[in-house]
């Protein structure tokens, strides 16, 4: 279950960034629906974090060890929104590109999720 | 958008903004390396400090030059502007030093630094960003 959410929000942020990044090329600062974009990888990180909790509740252990893999979950939570709430400051294409780096450091904070997770 | 740009610059109580355009950009990667570093130290610092002092000092001093910078960029004003430009000059020159120190002597460092091999753990960013930011704030320098 976390594997699979961990791989969804791995895509879904690099989507994002990719939506993200093509705004900033053609100039244009982020609208609506990239805000919806960005509130369903919210969600989805939102999710991974609630099953990441439950499965340390039942026992299971991060092989790195509980405080990396929560403190990497709460940073994989506010990465997108922060940088949602900085694009509405710089309603330019800095604003997109800004999201689009935002969903990149997601993605990488997902790989390390990875491997904090899972033994070897 | 280059019309308004002068006009937003000295919004705020007519120091210089530095967060304004590109400088959004930069002031996110700033903030997520501030993060990153600190976070990190402090994890090491409190439970494996004895493990590889030095790397983990660095990576300590590395958290704070970012934090500082951070900090000034918000802040804006051509006081703060000259201030991050010295420190994105040391961190540049940290960076460069700290990784050429590990690819010369692997055997100090047990474990890795944020600065290690010119921080390859981080995409490189750890060396690109500090070029970036001095680009960035000699292009905002007051007019």
């Amino acid at each position: 279950m976390l594997d699979a959410l961990t791989v969804a929000v791995c895509v879904a942020a690099l989507a994002l960034a990719a939506w993200c990044g093509f705004a900033a090329y053609r100039d244009q600062p982020t609208k609506d629906w990239h805000f919806i974009g960005m509130a369903v990888v919210t969600l989805l990180v939102l999710a991974q974090l609630i099953v990441g909790i439950v499965q340390l509740a039942r026992g299971e252990k991060a092989e790195e060890g509980t405080t990396i893999f929560v403190a990497y979950l709460l940073g994989a939570l506010c990465a997108v929104p922060v940088a949602g709430f900085m694009s509405l400051a710089e309603r330019s294409r800095w604003g997109s590109a800004t999201v689009a780096a935002g969903a990149v450091v997601l993605a990488v904070l997902e790989v390390r999720l990875h491997d904090i997770w899972t033994v070897g | 958008m280059g019309g308004t740009r002068e006009a937003r610059e000295t919004a705020a109580g007519g120091r210089t903004r530095l967060v304004s355009g590109p400088g959004m950009l930069v002031v996110w990667l700033y903030g997520v390396m501030s993060v990153g570093a600190a976070s990190r130290s402090v994890y090491e610092i409190t439970a494996k400090f004895d493990q590889a002092p030095l790397a983990y000092s660095l990576s300590a001093v590395a958290a704070l030059v970012y934090v500082f910078i951070t900090y000034t960029l918000v802040r804006g004003g051509e006081t703060a502007r000259r201030a991050a430009l010295v420190c994105c000059a040391a961190e540049l020159a940290g960076v460069l030093v700290v990784g050429t120190w590990t690819l010369l002597e692997p055997s100090a460092f047990p474990d890795s630094t944020v600065w290690s091999e010119f921080g390859y753990g981080y995409v490189f960013i750890p060396v690109l960003l500090p070029l970036t930011g001095i680009w960035w704030l000699r292009r905002s320098r007051a007019a």
